[in-house]
């Protein structure tokens, strides 16, 4: 059985069922408590759990990105919100030094299963200090996991599964996802990590999309199909660890791929997993793998201008046309 | 002011022995050490406690199984009075497996974290937060248990150690921020790094209980600290405490410390802290030359040992840093 979800709320009650199982799980961050946070994700659970649990702090994310670390490390399960992916990067020291390298440091002994809940992307002009994604800088970083689900299930399964794992874990949600609604199955909803999801299988063209990248790239799909076009839309849902085997075997069946991200297209996740298949899966190209990236550029406050910065739905179906009109290789040789 | 209230409280002769044999292991440990690094048995930085022996003596004696410690860059001190093994410790300089962290972490990450001890730092500052996450964690399981930071001058001009100390105040947290203050950071002499050179009144400031200490003295350090943690037990944290200090040379084994001026480093030495617990010990726990004697040579023998037992030890094993790097 499965009941109809907005991503927020999914959201919410993964938290409020592992704050349930287990009592060490705790939450902190800017207007999360009586207010239930900008997205109302947390509301309700200081009315259930009380202020030991369920804490406001200070506009302070150095601090609070620390004191989740410390927290994590001598044995609790925070969950830190950020409100947004821009504000993460005045604690960086704290997750790039602190959290990502202890594990390491000490002969894999120390453990630290810190969350940092937090959003980002585009969406209605909130402009360049609230609109980045910045998946690729701690995706960089040995010792993060990355998590971008796309889905209010995903986004519930993810939450869980990162609640019960003990490595930290940045959990980058989606601005423009947080009222969109999906079926979340019932019961115990548990997604690991590193296993991705077929969106929408296909034959001609594998598409490798993540966060709200994925409902523009299922909008791609359905264009295209009316024209015959059978897209096939992969989402790995962590980047790390990235599900490696489900896109080689995708991009092995339809031989052709395009990846889209909403991040700007310099150094980014795209670049890098498009030199995992051209490693790995070469001779199974068709078609030289196409990228649809964000402009490297900084997110402008006017609408038109931030439509224009990130892909578009129409971005992405110029992408698999382009990927299809390629002639195959041997072809191309002659 | 700290002799003073020494005296009102005389200490026992199982403390001053304590405080004696911390002190010592650390001054062993340091001089030893470097002359290892000298050796080049030794790689990679070292920066030695010595000269502030006295702050994490007397705070660690005051503290108890359960409470938990976070280090600076400058941790062997801190390691050694929270009681760990100078063993693993020695291996772990050395490189080898049976170090504490399996040669993988080195002298600025050791750490302990089945005792409490959430390591040494290499970045200045960084204990602050970790602590003030630990005494969260601990309010929020629900026991009493205390965490100590240890940070320095140089950390105090970090935006986390105001941030994060704001932190435990607003939550009330079994906290207790030492502020090591030995004058410098790195070669910066403080009154160039601050305007307001008494550190403890960054505490007063955010409504936190702060005190200032003679952090070459073991005994009033203790003495302040037993304080602190019984407040803290009850509620009462967090608290700041300035432990003002002087290297003995420069921020690491191979900085000479010329910007150090022969008076000032002559006035601390005189009032070094292991000379202190020293002196403590024989003349008011009445401890004989021949007893402080036997202390001293079982120490420099545990020492030795230690640097047997790592030399001894196996070497890390690449094949399982490479199985260790798939979980990457």
């Amino acid at each position: 059985m499965a009941r109809e979800l907005m991503y927020r709320d999914a959201l919410r009650e993964a938290i409020d069922e592992e704050m349930e199982r287990n009592n060490t799980v705790f939450i902190i961050g800017e207007g999360i408590a009586e207010r239930g946070g900008s997205y109302k994700v947390t509301e309700g659970l200081l009315a259930k759990y009380g202020p030991k649990r369920v804490r406001d702090t200070p506009i302070a994310e150095a601090g609070m990105i620390g004191v989740g670390v410390g927290a994590a490390i001598a044995g609790a399960r925070p969950i830190v919100e950020i409100l947004y992916i821009d504000f993460a990067m005045l604690g960086m020291d704290m997750i790039v030094n602190q959290a990502a390298k202890f594990r390491l440091m000490t002969g894999g002994e120390g453990r630290v299963p810190f969350i940092m809940r937090t959003q980002g992307g585009t969406g209605g002009g909130v402009a360049a200090q609230h609109s980045q994604s910045l998946e690729a800088m701690f995706y960089h970083v040995p010792g993060l996991k990355v998590v971008m689900p796309s889905t209010p299930s995903d986004a519930k399964g993810l939450l869980k599964y990162a609640l019960r794992q003990d490595d930290p874990v940045m959990f980058l949600e989606h601005k423009h996802l947080y009222m969109t609604k999906g079926m979340v199955p019932d019961g115990e909803h548990i997604i690991e990590f590193g296993k991705g999801d077929i969106k929408r299988a296909g034959k001609d063209v594998t598409v490798i999309a993540w966060s709200n990248m994925v409902p523009r790239a299922l909008e791609a799909a359905a264009r295209l199909a009316e024209e015959g076009i059978d897209v096939e839309v992969i989402d790995p849902r962590t980047l790390v660890p990235l599900d490696k085997e489900m896109i080689l075997t995708s991009v092995a069946k339809t031989n052709r791929c395009v990846i889209v991200q909403e991040a700007v297209r310099r150094g980014g996740v795209a670049s890098d997993i498009a030199s995992i298949i051209q490693e790995e899966a070469f001779y199974d190209l068709d078609a030289p793998i196409e990228i649809v990236a964000g402009l490297n550029i900084p997110i402008p406050f006017n609408l038109e201008l931030e439509k224009a910065s990130v892909p578009q739905v129409d971005d992405v179906v110029a992408a698999v046309r382009r990927s299809l009109h390629a002639k195959p290789l041997a072809q191309a040789a002659e | 002011m700290s002799e003073q209230a020494s005296k009102a409280n005389a200490p026992s002769r199982e403390l001053l022995e304590k405080l004696f044999k911390t002190a010592y292991k650390i001054r062993v440990f340091e001089s030893e050490g470097i002359k290892l690094y000298r050796q080049g048995l030794i790689r990679g930085y070292f920066h030695p406690y010595l000269g502030q022996e006295g702050i994490a003596t007397g705070v660690c004696a005051a503290l108890s199984e359960g409470d938990y410690i976070a280090s600076t860059h400058r941790g062997h001190g801190h390691c050694i009075a929270w009681g760990a093994d100078v063993k693993r410790m020695v291996a772990e300089l050395l490189q080898k497996d049976t170090g504490y962290c399996k040669g993988y972490g080195g002298s600025m990450h050791i750490a302990d974290i089945s005792v409490g001890n959430l390591g040494a730092n290499g970045i200045v500052g960084a204990g602050t937060p970790l602590g003030v996450g630990a005494a969260l964690a601990n309010q929020i399981k629900g026991n009493d248990a205390v965490t100590v930071t240890f940070t320095t001058d140089g950390a105090s001009n970090n935006g986390t150690f105001m941030e994060s100390l704001n932190l435990a105040a607003i939550w009330n947290l079994n906290f207790v921020l030492v502020i090591e203050n030995n004058q410098y950071a790195v070669s910066t002499r403080i009154e160039e790094s601050t305007r307001e050179t008494d550190l403890y009144k960054r505490g007063i400031a955010l409504g936190v209980e702060s005190h200032l200490v003679d952090g070459n003295d073991p005994i009033a350090v203790h003495e302040i600290m037993q304080d602190a943690v019984a407040k803290c037990r009850r509620g009462e944290g967090p608290i700041v405490i300035e432990a003002r200090t002087y290297r003995h040379m420069g921020h690491h084994v191979n900085d000479p410390g010329k910007y150090m001026p022969a008076d000032k480093l002559a006035y601390y030495k005189e009032r070094d802290p292991v000379d202190r617990a020293r002196n403590a010990l024989s003349e008011m726990g009445g401890a004989t030359a021949a007893e402080i004697e036997a202390i001293e040579n079982e120490i420099k023998q545990e020492f030795e040992d230690a640097v047997e037992f790592s030399k001894a030890s196996g070497e890390v094993s690449v094949a399982e840093f490479r199985q260790f790097a798939d979980i990457y």
